[in-house]
């Protein structure tokens, strides 16, 4: 006598992304702040001191923002024009930032007032940056030269006239104080050594360069322009490594997580994507509502900020580990462990007879129903609201099983109007998914056969079957649409694939062979 | 058979045992059941096949307990003849020829209370038949079946139904009554009979119906006043009733596989036992009520102990399968047979012991047992050369709607033992798989392939990824690899040569070879006309070689090198298949209604072996399975039996295979052994333990000093042994036994006094005494005791002169304090 075998549930495979460590550890954030700002957001910067505040260029005014406020700590609004770039000095202590207006302006973070200002450019400045030894800046312009500036006197140090267009990101080395790079919309990216007046290396990226950014250890470069997002060896002069392209539009911004294992790529296609440096594979994306122009994570990935051409400023704090233990805290309290094992964990001896319990077998609702044949108290049970919209394989499963055991008319037939209802609307619900269509199928044609004389009793009913039918001819139209897709695809790989000549063997050569002979015949063709 | 005297072909189990109600024995420890042309016994406590009385020519159609001595049975089958078997000794003893040429007489039902025979005679025989010897027809018109006639309490008539009629013949009276029945009852269901039992100790029949119902029939004696009760509870035919033998229980099966036991007297109390794995055929009780068996439509025999709906003994199931769906495999870890089984199962079956290891769950679905129901069935399963893989097919055939395929992937799990499933693909084809299998096991066994050929006109290539996942949850998985097709032909048949570099699959005409690696298309064959059979690659030295066959009555050798025709020759082959351990091929080939069997390598078109009407019928299945050791054979024809053994299916589901003779001498030697002197059943432990005992007697022995004095006890004695070991029946009488018995167990006076003067004379050494034989006689008893007491004077008198006069003294003290509690011993 066989136990009963309860109803076999099909695990689909989940469909869409993988939950991954990675995933688990970039969605660990919270809600995000939204802070509105007068223009678009094109550059945040984060202090590199504690407690890390952030400066927001946008429109004519930089923001300070702290770590956890949502109103500016500071802000700084004497520009005459829209501000580009404020950037921290090292130690915090100083911001600069270049203008529309050509003039780039220091200032102190606690002031209000420009310490410096450094006149020369012709046009905008959208790029300005501290040296490593802090006494200089670096700045690119839309006139299409760099320049350095000594701070203590606001002179003029060096210009370099090498690009041939708008010179709209660089970045200074940290670990030396003489260089700097630049990217310009000429598609260069040009290495300057402020010892020497001309550039030391040139890449070429191919797009208009939007942002670079340089590796901790400054042995790689990034570059992102265009859709693309370059790596380049600059040990190897220069050396293009990589190039991705997960990006459907313009990369704007890059940045490094803190370990220097991750990095985040913005765009204006919404998404900011999360790159492993070792294998440069995504390996996490967010989504965004609006095009993004920067940028920023704070130290230990605390906070990723990113600025939008709306105007719109989201900030996401990490959750704190504390929280999260919070929580599991105020779940009600289970018995204790020993409960549990009180007596389980006894080890018979030698001389000990054991006297086995009958395992008893543990049966769904719908199992035990199925055991005493009654197939619509199963279907019943399976169709219970909350296993219908969290586990829909579970009805349908159970819809197989009927119908391999013959019983499914009878399962469906002598329902009520709620009941009919409801089986619609499950129907309605997974009819077109792929997974459960063989099954459903069959399921709606017996409806239809059971309740067809019915119709027209009941307007409820009859709105169901209505959408039914909709829902039936788009999904028509749609698969029909996908062969036409499927068909072109056919040729296009037709045409692009090499064609391959499969030797033949000749039909008739070998046919006149007489019965039962070894044929020792020459042989016909080589083998490829 | 004439040409290779020294390779027979032999049975070697799958026999149907399922065909007449089983008989338990009275102190059931023995199973009887008719199985083809012999009665096999089954041991009901090790499940095993004791021993088969063999004798009949024909189908046995019957066997039955002979009342009046529960030690023998008696047979009765299509060839005419009844049989009386003992069957504790495994021979024939009594053999009564019923009649000659009495082939039409297919149920015999014996009446042996009265010493009287009674024979039915069926309607085939146009007319009653004339009376044989002490013959007299009963009954003109009976069903040809045993479930069908049934003697009511005490012998005292027959009752036996037949369509909507039940008859009852008394034999006191010679009278007979007929009760008809309807042709329809309310409902519009048969009313047709179906089986019949009756009360052991009461005046009641109970018939089954094929509506499911039972009616327990009262006063049948009046033509008039006869009264039914009827019970339901069947919803298809009952096709077996049984009351058990005190009369309280009435037990019934049918298709539905549940036991029902009705209660007799309060039959609204109803017992079941639900899911007994397949349509009950019979149902049987011991006589003493202890055993219950049920034996069933797919070959299998459960049986119960005492508390029915309680406690459930054993199955025992013999090679099941009306329908063999799959190849023949064996599996390459448990050398097993393994080929469907119970529906959605694949059964792993021992070729040694014949005997059905377990079975399988392949669909793990809830069998629901019902008529006219399609079922889930396994249809193709395939091993990978270690038998860490195992991949079934199951597909359904639904009246209306499309084909349900799936596709399932177990994996060999080292802890429990067993098949644990790894992935489930639904429907990986649109249509009806074809052909499937494995590529030979790569480098690092990390990963496998599998291919499966489809009537949707593609071929898919299945290939299992380590997952290198963080979470590390999932195990291995399979996904597909690669989708090809030929000019949208189907393909039939797909093989991969032995080191898994090629693969060849046959689309109708054409034979495509394939780069695993690559999957490119790298050539392809075709000797039109007629759509490619069956592919096989050569192994070893033939590995060049590719043998195909078609529809056509072709068998062609392709040379892989040069790609063309190497030989072909015509021949209806049905099967071809190549020995995994050699490059020997085996082909069945169907000619005039019979298959003959050819054995040759690739390399040459001359076959090693053939042997004409191996069997009647096509060959469809066969598989060879590697031998645990290599048998020497010196001989030409048997070398390619050496390393394996062809096993084959028949059509009538028999398996059989090749046999040498030295091999079938072998057979017999072990079989011998196995011969049962007892009433204790000859398990594998018996053997064991048995063979301990007596080496333990003989080491045991030594170290008694009494053992002479034992050994003249008359136990000793062979003849008495074998007086004492025969079976009672079989003796003659005890008075004429008396007499000579009671003088075997006399000790003779003599005989215990020369003892104990032996004793007395030895001086030393006593092992030397122990050395004599307990059958031996007085007289050379005497003799070679004194022979012995001489030498060991001479030892003393070499010894003496080393010793003073006190020590000698001593020492024959000593002795003497030895010899009288020696003699004590004997005494007493």
């Amino acid at each position: 006598m066989a136990s009963f075998k309860p109803t076999k549930i099909p695990v689909y495979p989940k469909l869409g992304e993988k939950v991954t460590q990675e995933t688990l550890y970039w969605k660990n954030y919270k809600a995000p702040v939204q802070i509105k700002e007068f223009g678009s957001v094109t550059n945040i910067d984060v202090s590199p001191v504690a407690p890390h505040n952030f400066a927001v260029t946008a429109f004519t005014r930089i923001h300070i923002y702290g770590p956890f406020s949502q109103e500016p700590v500071k802000t700084f609004t004497r520009f005459k024009d829209t501000a580009y770039c404020g950037r921290f000095r090292s130690d915090g202590q100083l911001l600069v930032a270049g203008c529309e207006d050509s003039v780039v302006q220091l200032f102190d973070v606690s002031g209000k007032v420009a310490l410096r200002k450094f006149k020369g450019h012709t046009k905008a400045v959208h790029v300005t940056d501290f040296t490593s030894d802090r006494y200089q800046i670096v700045t690119g312009s839309d006139d299409y030269t760099c320049r350095v500036w000594d701070i203590p006197n606001a002179t003029e140090l060096t210009t370099y006239q090498e690009h041939t267009d708008y010179i709209r990101c660089g970045v200074t080395s940290k670990l030396n104080r003489d260089l700097f790079i630049t990217g310009s919309y000429d598609h260069s990216i040009k290495l300057f050594d402020a010892r020497v007046d001309k550039s030391v290396m040139t890449m070429d990226h191919g797009q208009p360069v939007e942002s670079v950014l340089l590796y901790p250890s400054e042995g790689l470069l990034v570059s992102a322009g265009g859709r693309y997002v370059k790596v380049w060896d600059l040990l190897k002069g220069g050396q293009p490594l990589v190039s991705l392209r997960n990006h459907h539009k313009t990369v704007t911004c890059l940045c490094l997580s803190s370990s220097g294992q991750r990095m985040l790529s913005a765009s204006l296609d919404r998404h900011v994507k999360v790159y492993n440096t070792t294998n440069y594979k995504v390996v996490h994306n967010f989504d965004y509502a609006t095009s993004i122009l920067s940028l920023a994570l704070a130290p230990d990935d605390e906070t990723i900020a990113v600025g939008m051409t709306n105007g719109i400023l989201s900030i996401k704090h990490r959750k704190n580990p504390e929280e999260s233990t919070e929580l599991s805290g105020q779940h009600r309290r289970r018995p204790a462990y020993r409960v549990f094992v009180k007596g389980k964990n006894y080890i018979p001896q030698q001389d000990d007879y054991l006297v086995s319990k009958p395992v008893k077998q543990h049966l769904a609702q719908y199992d035990k129903h199925l055991k005493k044949f009654s197939a619509s108290k199963a279907l019943d049970t399976a169709m219970q609201s909350w296993i219908r919209q969290k586990k829909p394989e579970i009805p349908i499963a159970l819809i197989k099983d009927l119908d391999r055991r013959g019983t499914l008319k009878n399962a469906l037939a002598g329902r009520n109007e709620q009941e009919v209802t409801r089986l619609l609307n499950f129907l309605i619900g997974h009819l077109v998914d792929p997974r459960f269509t063989p099954v459903l199928v069959i399921a709606a044609e017996m409806m239809l056969d059971i309740y067809g004389s019915v119709i027209g009793q009941s307007s409820i009913v009859d709105r169901q079957l209505l959408r039914l039918h909709d829902l039936l001819e788009r999904e028509i139209d749609y698969q029909q649409d996908l062969v036409e897709v499927l068909g072109m695809l056919d040729t296009v790989f037709a045409c692009h694939l090499p064609r391959k000549e499969v030797p033949c063997l000749g039909v008739n050569r070998s046919n006149g062979l007489a019965k039962g002979e070894t044929s020792a015949s020459q042989p016909q063709f080589q083998a490829t | 058979m004439v040409e290779h005297a020294n390779i027979r072909v032999v049975h070697r189990g799958g026999s149907k045992i399922n065909f007449r109600a089983p008989v338990i024995t009275s102190d059931s420890k023995f199973l009887l059941c008719a199985s083809g042309e012999c009665v096999k016994v089954y041991s009901t406590t090790t499940e095993e096949c004791v021993h088969e009385l063999r004798g009949h020519t024909d189908l046995v159609t019957g066997v039955l307990l002979k009342p009046s001595n529960h030690l023998q049975v008696y047979s009765c089958s299509t060839d005419g003849t009844v049989k009386l078997w003992d069957f504790f000794v495994l021979s024939i003893y009594l053999m009564p020829e019923v009649a000659s040429g009495m082939n039409v007489c297919v149920c015999v039902c014996f009446f042996v209370e009265l010493f009287q025979l009674v024979a039915l005679h069926l309607p085939q025989s146009g007319d009653q038949l004339a009376e044989g010897l002490e013959l007299s027809a009963v009954l003109p018109d009976v069903k040809a079946s045993p479930e069908s006639i049934a003697f009511g309490r005490g012998g005292e008539y027959i009752a036996s139904v037949k369509g909507l009629c039940l008859v009852v013949f008394f034999f006191r009276k010679q009278k007979t009554f007929s009760f008809y029945l309807k042709q329809n009852s309310g409902n519009g269901r048969k009313n047709t009979f179906t089986c019949i039992a009756c009360h052991p100790k009461d005046d009641v029949i109970s018939t089954g119906h094929e509506d499911g119902k039972i009616r327990l029939w009262r006063n049948f004696n009046h033509k008039k006043e006869y009264t039914y009760l009827t019970l339901h509870w069947h919803h298809n035919a009952v096709s077996s009733l049984c009351f058990t033998p005190e009369g309280t229980n009435l037990l019934s099966g049918g298709v539905e596989s549940v036991l029902v036991q009705w209660k007799y007297g309060q039959e609204s109390q109803r017992d079941f036992l639900p899911r007994l794995g397949a349509t009950i055929t019979h149902v049987t009780v011991s006589p003493d009520g202890a055993l219950f068996c049920t034996s069933h439509a797919d070959n299998s025999k459960i049986y119960f102990g005492f508390g029915l709906f309680s406690l459930t003994q054993s199955a025992l199931t013999v090679f099941a399968g009306e329908s063999v769906t799959t190849d023949l495999m064996v599996d390459p870890r448990s050398k097993a047979l393994v080929l469907n089984g119970k529906p959605g199962h694949l059964q792993f079956y021992s070729l040694q012991r014949d005997k059905l290891l377990f079975n399988l769950d392949i669909v793990q679905q809830e069998y629901i047992h019902e008529l006219g129901l399609q079922q889930v069935e396994v249809v193709k399963a395939a091993f990978d050369s270690s038998g860490e893989r195992l991949a079934t097919v199951e597909e359904r055939k639904p009246k209306a709607a499309e084909l349900e395929l799936s596709l399932k992937l177990w994996t060999f799990d080292q802890q429990t033992q067993s098949f644990v499933l790894d992935t489930t693909i639904s429907a990986p084809h649109e249509g009806g798989i074809t052909a499937m299998c494995f590529a030979p096991a790569a480098v690092d066994h990390r990963t496998a392939t599998l291919v499966s050929a489809s009537k949707d006109g593609h071929f898919k290539a299945w290939q299992q990824t380590v997952s290198p996942t963080q979470t590390g949850d999932e195990g291995p998985s399979w996904e597909c690899d690669f989708v090809g097709s030929y000019h949208s032909l189907a393909p039939q048949c797909c093989c991969f040569s032995a080191d898994g570099s090629l693969l060849a699959i046959g689309f109708q005409e054409v034979v495509t070879l394939w780069s695993p690696a690559t999957w490119e298309l790298l050539t392809t064959l075709s000797q039109p006309p007629g759509d490619i059979r069956n592919l096989c690659f050569g192994r070893l030295s033939c590995s060049k070689y590719l043998m195909g066959t078609t529809v056509k009555n072709l068998l062609c050798c392709w040379n892989l090198l040069t790609c063309s025709l190497e030989w072909s020759t015509s021949m209806d082959v049905s099967l071809l298949l190549s020995d995994p351990l050699s490059e020997n091929m085996a082909a069945f080939c169907t000619l005039d209604g019979c298959t003959d069997l050819f054995v040759f390598k690739p390399c040459e078109p001359r076959p090693l072996f053939c042997q004409k009407a191996v069997c009647p019928g096509t060959v469809t299945r066969a598989v060879f399975s590697p031998r645990d050791s290599l048998q020497e054979s010196c001989d030409e024809s048997c070398q390619w039996l050496n390393r394996s053994q062809l096993y084959f299916l028949s059509q009538h589901m028999d398996l059989m295979t090749f046999i040498t003779q030295a091999e079938e001498k072998q057979l017999m030697a072990s079989n011998k052994q196995l011969v049962v002197d007892d009433t204790v059943a000859m398990t594998p432990f018996h053997l064991l333990l048995g063979a301990r005992r007596q080496g333990g007697g003989d080491l045991d022995q030594p170290d008694h000093p009494d053992t002479s004095a034992r050994a003249q006890l008359p136990q000793g004695s062979a003849a008495i042994k074998e007086l004492l070991q025969t079976p009672a029946h079989v003796l003659p009488a005890a008075t004429f036994l008396c007499s000579m018995f009671v003088q075997s167990l006399l000790i003779s006076v003599a005989d215990s006094s020369k003892t104990k003067h032996i004793e007395e004379e030895m001086e030393s050494e006593k092992e030397e005494e122990d050395s004599f034989d307990e059958e031996e006689d007085e007289k050379t008893g005497v003799v070679r005791a004194k022979w012995a007491s001489m030498e060991a004077g001479e030892a003393a008198e070499a010894a003496a002169p080393a010793m003073t006069r006190t020590q000698a003294r001593e020492l024959r003290r000593v002795k003497k304090m030895e010899r009288g509690w020696l003699s004590g011993l004997l005494d007493c």
